[in-house]
């Protein structure tokens, strides 16, 4: 009997020793749960940006020729909608890595070993590759279709991501994939869609890995 | 009725050759400090057990430089990764006849 569970200790140690060397498994779901934040509160910056001046662009191209062309509501706040956003990230990242410099203590992993810098590379291409794509997207004013693409990118680079952390990220990738795509039959509504699929799902999926890895020291990789 | 426990590798009997072993399953290199905090053992017992998992021709060593740095890292052979499974295997076995 005690043979059958010694066996059962090496098998778990086995399993447990290969995700250690291939994943970065310390990455934490309180960073989501920081990142969602961060997110819901550039969303509502956003938003105070967005609603009063889409009434005043409106108003302002009836004043000057009712029939002339569209201002774009792009053109009128860009400046400050890309400040907000970028505030936004920086403060999500660094919220998000101390949460997961603070994980990697407990699991004795080292924050910047081969698991870290490859999973770090295999975020960063989709990412790279989007970020590209929605700045030429920005300058061809093609405002309507960024949010839905941001969406699309991340979505895509978490998935990729999974393979190379914990495996229940690809879900959130999926999930990303997936509002984005249902955002394209919106357009003019991207604000929402960045609040919830930036926002909301961190938050749920953070809370999910929280609650599974976290929340009891003890039960580790269960 | 075959003896159950002969399946079971006796060079695999330590918790770091599963360690070394594990990790070369499904890594293509690991090198030698990440061994060592995967496994978190000293230099020297790392190195031993690393010897006689290569001198039975379980794994390759490859000794390089980063720049000036050396670097050596370590990948499963065929006959490593094979005997390894079998003893993935026999210890399953073990557990569900034993039930």
């Amino acid at each position: 009997m005690n043979d059958q569970n010694h066996h059962l200790d090496t098998l778990q140690d086995i399993k447990q020793m290969m995700e250690r060397s291939s994943r970065f498994i310390s990455l934490s779901g309180l960073s989501g749960i920081a990142a969602g934040s961060c997110a819901l509160v550039g969303a509502w910056f956003a938003y105070g940006v967005i609603e009063p001046n889409r009434g005043a662009a409106n108003n302002l191209r009836y004043i000057t020729a009712p029939g002339s062309p569209d201002i774009s509501i792009g053109d009128w706040m860009g400046n400050q909608l890309v400040q907000i956003a970028a505030i936004t990230f920086v403060a999500a990242f660094i919220l998000s890595f101390i949460f997961t410099y603070l994980r990697s203590k407990k699991t004795n992993t080292p924050i910047w070993g081969t698991t870290a810098k490859r999973l770090m590379i295999n975020v960063m291409i989709p990412m790279v590759a989007g970020g590209i794509y929605l700045l030429k997207l920005m300058e061809n004013q093609a405002y309507g279709l960024i949010a839905p693409g941001s969406l699309i990118f991340y979505g895509l680079a978490v998935l990729n991501a999974s393979k190379y952390t914990l495996h229940e990220t690809k879900y959130l990738g999926y999930s990303e994939i997936l509002l984005g795509i249902i955002s394209l039959w919106f357009i003019g509504y991207g604000i929402y869609f960045w609040a919830i699929g930036f926002g909301v799902f961190h938050i749920v999926y953070g809370t999910i890995m929280w609650w599974r890895y976290e929340r009891n020291p003890s039960h580790e990789g269960e | 009725m075959k003896n159950p426990i002969e399946n079971l590798n006796k060079y695999f009997d330590s918790r770091v050759r599963l360690g070394i072993m594990s990790a070369l399953m499904v890594n293509a290199e690991v090198n030698f400090n990440d061994l060592k905090e995967l496994i978190q053992v000293t230099d020297g017992n790392l190195a031993s057990h690393i010897k006689a998992l290569e001198e039975n021709g379980y794994i390759k060593v490859h000794k390089g430089f980063i720049g000036r740095k050396t670097n050596t890292t370590y990948s499963a052979t065929k006959a490593g990764e094979k005997a390894f499974k079998a003893h993935l295997e026999a210890l399953e076995a073990m557990i569900k006849s034993s039930r």
